[in-house]
């Protein structure tokens, strides 16, 4: 087992060494030049050259990626070009409220998730399921600006319950969080619901019941476990998709995220903010994934992953 | 026709700005007061040597002071931290005389050697500053910009309160480049302890002090009460929170929680603030210094051909796109604003006259037109500009093909010679950066301009009008003011003869604040202290 | 004659018929559209607009009211169910060959080949996806083409993991260990059990992606780099009206609900097929 994590670590480190090459290739190809931004529409040539030089824009690609591979294994990802600060600084005041809406965001989606699908795998075909899924579906095919948009005006415009956006304590959190849950839940809830449905077909479910065990007994001890699994890696995945919800989200918002940073980023094209953002939620997709993988054979024995 | 010259002096340019806050000019400012302005993009710095952008243009003005500005909510330049100055005969030498026992946010008097230092500061290459260019004209600019000395020579200090500066050839326009964020006088004790830091952590003369920042969400300004100018400012704390959405900002405005939205109206609310007293009331409108336009690359075929560009002057109709965007502009017929000195209210223009703008063009040989492409940024409402422009030129038989894309693509494009046959300005359009009409010329439609990775996406080159605006801008005596408004309008209807642009809209400004704000509401457009002057406004 | 029979059995569900019409109508419509829209979805109408340049509201001569350019906005939702159409199949068939392609060969064949591939998902996983399709759109300049393959470049990734999870899932149970120990061959354990049991989850990834892959061409416009204008897409109809959303609901309400529609369509098909082709199902209802 040791063994099999320091490999998936060795791994990990692997995929964002590619990652980082990756972006900042992508990024290298995007027809703007950086020093002409930054010595602004009065700049003569010469101060733009000058710039350029300071930067290391000059040098080949190659060149610019070794250096800025060195500079991040010192723990420095750079200057923004747009706001003059460290990248590590501005990641870091905004990773706290970025965190908290994740934690919060996905814990919703998982509890509206699983408390649906569940529902909706024991109800099946009745009016309940069908109502549920349809939901489901509706959150999952809904823009999170739209979504985003409308709780903000009923809830809180119209009906004052929560405040208008900003930073904040629990009731702040509250509503970009149930956005988040409510949209990323619908696919928590097919999983569960088609898995469970698969789960209770199967023979050890019989089983279970024909040993007489209660019913609310199979399904906790024995249905839901077995339903879960595949929602376990989603997780991971998601961390992946939820970060694009969560640009939109937090613009609509206020909250001061990463998603936030990202966003403003692209927009002026601040190649270091964009690079460092896009390192950050990689480490953190990879961390998720790894957690995955590991927690899968603890819940499904079934599979032993030190074959995959 | 000979073109007449109506807006004569710079204080005239805003007058009408003036008047509109005369009605609130009655009850006299209280001291005292906290109040919210909101954001949505962050507030990338406070450094004046850096910052460039629309949030912290008028905060850095708020902490920081330069030797001249204007006096509040207008255009006329008056001394701030010099008592005054004198310019010798040949209009090279600037002699200014500073004020004593201004005091520095951290407790020391500001001196002369402060202002050489701030100078040379914002011109040194490794300050990476963008408003650099702007000081070229002083002696010894090449010198410090390309590294080979580490001072401006033409910048000296005969004692501890005067500073004179040098120019290579006389400048009418430096008074109003003393008075840029870029030539705010900073302590240099404090740069050298925070470093590149320095807009983190600002220290200025300015009637604030910043007391906290929480980055990408909010900033907090206090009084400072050892502020020069007396009673100067009035608020004691400015709260602005940042990423805040502008339609969100309206809806706490509208409750209470908010005073200033600094993004202005979004689109969508426009209308019902325009058209209800209650809302109308809290919006104030506002001249900007700025012209939309179409560019139209002379240097590629079929654009070369002048009467091809003159066709597509005429094909466009502006009165339908200022419909489309709500009227929150007026259309335009010459590169000037209206508000800019030099601007001839006499100008026609190209008429919108379709049938003429295709005979035009079958004259010039395209009598079915022809393919180009247009591009454009891709924020809302610039695509949908593009699309009105699109539909136009289809009318006379040009297909444009539509290039939505990230400002920074659109900027690289029109800056390369060969790309980009037609840009549409909006979002990157220009703003003056001082109101003063050569700051329209040079960069934008000027052969300096013209260059890779210059501003003028027209690729215009007229070395004739060129040499006339290097005469306009040694007309720096006073009593010549009028004569060089006139040279610069004449300069830039000339080129209007040579259509490297279309004209399309001079936008206007509106800021939205809550009821119980006061102060004339041109402060809360002021021209200069963009987007609101902090300093002069007050909680009724 | 099977899918004819599953399709009949299908009908009989009220909400799948009904799905299946509405896709119908959408395919009906793009193919038709010159035929179908009243006016050119491009022409920007003097009148379609007032004075003060709001658009109109849903009216005789408009059924669907006008855009923020005065355009007939029924016109433009009936040929923007092309581009979301041609985008949602194209992208999205693009994606689900992709991702099973890789996920089997992960999962099942495995070897280097295996490894090597499950090692690109990784590294494509750990993109956010929506960073990536920005980039890769900001260098290939948008086009309608360039936009379905940008979204299955991102796409096809959380199919393979999916699909390799369940692989393996599948792999690992006691049948197939038993098929294996009486000496059946790969490819008739490949043919006969795994993608059997693999298909309900092509087709619940294939149906769901569909409206993946309109919300991410929404995404995409709304960030600017989707189709160009003037192409209309629902997805760009709503982004360009977003901003009015509060004062001219029907802007984005109409091309909305329309693409909730055809998702939830494709997916009351999907669901439906899903119960009629998964073979642990199969007479247990």
């Amino acid at each position: 087992m040791i063994w099999f994590i320091t490999k998936r670590i060795a791994y990990a480190m692997l995929i964002l060494l590619g990652v980082s090459f990756i972006t900042y290739l992508l990024l290298y190809l995007i027809p703007a030049d950086p020093a002409r931004q930054i010595a602004g529409r009065s700049a003569t040539a010469e101060v733009v050259a000058n710039i350029r030089h300071q930067l290391g824009l000059d040098l080949p690609f190659y060149q610019q990626y070794l250096r800025y591979l060195g500079n991040l294994l010192q723990g420095d990802l750079g200057r923004s070009y747009v706001q003059r600060s460290e990248v590590a600084a501005l990641i870091g005041s905004r990773l706290g409220a970025t965190l908290q809406l994740m934690a919060a965001g996905i814990a919703c989606e998982l509890v509206i998730g699983i408390a649906l699908g569940m529902l909706a795998a024991l109800k099946r075909d009745s009016a309940i399921d069908r109502l549920l899924m349809a939901f489901s579906f509706i959150g999952v095919s809904s823009p999170h600006f739209i979504a985003a948009m409308l709780l903000l005006y009923v809830f809180a415009v119209k009906l004052a319950w929560f405040p208008m956006g900003g930073y904040g304590g629990v009731s702040h959190l509250l509503l970009p969080a149930i956005t988040l849950g409510l949209l990323g839940s619908g696919w928590y809830s097919r999983m569960v619901r088609s898995s469970m449905i698969e789960v209770l077909h199967q023979d050890f479910i019989r089983t279970a019941r024909a040993k007489g065990l209660t019913r609310a007994r199979v399904i906790l001890r024995h249905v839901l476990p077995n339903a879960i699994t595949p929602v376990i890696p989603m997780i991971g995945i998601d961390i992946g998709i939820f970060m694009g919800g969560l640009v939109v989200v937090e613009s609509v918002f206020g909250w001061p995220g990463i998603g936030q940073l990202a966003w403003q980023a692209i927009q002026q094209v601040d190649i270091p903010v964009i690079v460092g953002v896009t390192t950050v939620s990689a480490v953190a997709i990879i961390v998720g994934n790894l957690l995955a993988d590991l927690i899968i054979p603890f819940i499904d024995p079934r599979i032993d992953i030190r074959k995959s | 026709m000979k073109a007449t010259i109506t807006k004569l002096a710079l204080s005239v340019a805003v007058a009408s700005l003036t008047l509109a806050g005369v009605a609130q000019a009655d009850d006299a400012p209280k001291a005292g007061g906290d109040i919210v302005v909101t954001y949505q993009n962050d507030v990338a710095t406070l450094d004046p040597a850096i910052g460039y952008d629309w949030q912290n243009w008028s905060m850095i003005k708020s902490l920081f002071d330069g030797l001249m500005d204007y006096k509040p909510g207008t255009t006329e330049l008056v001394p701030d931290l010099a008592e005054s100055y004198t310019i010798s005969d040949d209009g090279k030498t600037y002699t200014f005389k500073l004020r004593h026992g201004v005091k520095f946010h951290n407790g020391r008097e500001m001196k002369a050697s402060d202002v050489k230092y701030s100078l040379e500061r914002t011109v040194n290459p490794k300050t990476q500053s963008p408003g650099a260019g702007f000081f070229s004209s002083i002696v010894g600019f090449d010198d410090l910009a390309s590294d080979k000395s580490d001072q401006l020579r033409g910048v000296t200090t005969p004692d501890d309160y005067t500073v004179q500066i040098t120019l290579s050839a006389p400048d009418a326009t430096f008074l109003h480049v003393m008075a840029l964020n870029f030539a705010s006088v900073v302590p240099k004790e404090a740069v050298d302890k925070w470093g590149a830091d320095f807009g983190k952590h600002p220290v200025g003369t300015g009637a604030y002090k910043l007391a906290d920042w929480a980055l990408g969400q909010r900033l907090e300004f206090v009084k400072n009460s050892d502020y020069y100018k007396p009673g100067i400012p009035y608020l004691d704390k400015i709260d602005f929170e940042i990423g805040q959405e502008p339609t969100v900002a309206l809806m706490r405005l509208e409750r209470g929680e908010v005073d200033i939205a600094g993004d202005g109206v979004p689109p969508a609310r426009f209308l019902q603030f325009k058209n209800d007293p209650q809302h109308q009331k809290l919006m104030v409108t506002g001249d900007q210094l700025q012209t939309g336009y179409l560019t139209m690359n002379v240097t590629m075929a079929p654009l070369d051909d002048v009467k091809v560009r003159q066709a597509i002057n005429m094909a466009i109709n502006k009165d339908r796109i200022v419909r489309i965007i709500n009227g929150r502009a007026k259309p335009a017929n010459q590169p000037l604003p209206p508000a800019m000195p030099g601007y001839d209210k006499s100008y026609q223009g190209y008429p919108y006259d379709v049938d003429k703008a295709k005979a035009l063009l079958a004259e010039a040989g395209h009598p079915n037109g022809f393919d180009t492409e247009l591009y454009v940024m891709n924020t809302d409402p610039q695509p949908r500009i593009a699309q009105a422009i699109q539909q136009d030129l289809a009318n006379i038989g040009i297909h444009a093909e539509i290039k939505s894309l990230a400002q920074a693509n659109v900027i690289a494009a029109g800056g390369d010679k060969d790309q980009a046959p037609l840009v549409w300005s909006g979002g990157m359009a220009w703003i003056a950066d001082f109101p003063d009409p050569s700051n329209f010329w040079g960069p934008i439609l000027g052969c300096e301009g013209a260059v890779s990775g210059g501003w003028n996406w027209a690729w215009y080159c007229n070395e004739k009008l060129d040499a006339e605006a290097q005469k306009a801008d040694a007309m720096v005596a006073p009593e010549q003011q009028q004569a060089r408004a006139e040279l610069w309008g004449k300069i830039f209807t000339d080129a209007m003869v040579d259509a490297p642009w279309v004209p399309i809209f001079n936008e206007q400004r509106f800021t939205v604040h809550s009821a119980r704000m006061g102060g004339s509401d041109a402060l809360y457009v002021d021209p200069v202290h963009v987007p609101v002057n902090y300093d002069y406004i007050w909680v009724k | 004659m099977a899918a004819l029979r599953i399709f009949l059995t299908m009908c009989r569900r009220p909400s799948v018929a009904v799905a299946l019409a509405f896709i119908v109508i959408v395919v009906v419509a793009s193919l038709l559209a010159p035929w179908i829209a009243p006016y050119d979805p491009n022409e920007q109408f003097f009148e379609g607009l007032t004075l003060e340049g709001a658009p109109l509201p849903p009216n005789a001569t408009y059924w669907l009211g006008t855009d923020l350019l005065g355009r007939d906005l029924f016109s433009r939702i009936v040929y923007g169910a092309r581009t979301s159409l041609i985008i949602g199949i194209v992208a999205n068939g693009i994606a689900v060959v992709i991702g099973t392609l890789v996920g089997i060969t992960a999962g099942f064949v495995r070897g280097w080949l295996g490894m090597a591939l499950m090692r690109l998902t990784d590294l494509m996983m750990a993109f956010p996806a929506l960073l990536l399709a920005i980039a890769l759109a900001a260098i290939l300049s948008p086009s309608l083409w360039i936009v379905a393959l940008v979204i299955a470049m991102v796409n096809w990734v959380q199919v393979a993991r999916v699909i390799y999870s369940e692989t393996i899932s599948i792999a690992a149970r006691e049948f197939v260990a038993v098929e294996r120990t009486i000496g059946a061959s790969s490819l008739r354990i490949l043919f006969s059990h795994l993608l059997p049991h693999l298909v309900p989850t092509i087709l619940v990834w294939a149906t769901l992606g569909i409206s993946t892959t309109v919300l991410l061409e929404a995404t995409l416009s709304f960030l600017g780099i989707g189709v160009q204008p003037p192409l209309p897409s629902w997805g760009n109809i709503i982004f360009e009206s977003q901003s009015y959303f509060t004062s001219a609901s029907w802007l984005v309400l109409f091309p909305g609900v329309a693409i909730v529609a055809l998702s939830l369509s494709f997916n009351l098909v999907g669901d439906a097929l899903r119960d009629e082709l998964d073979p642990t199902l199969k007479g247990r209802r």
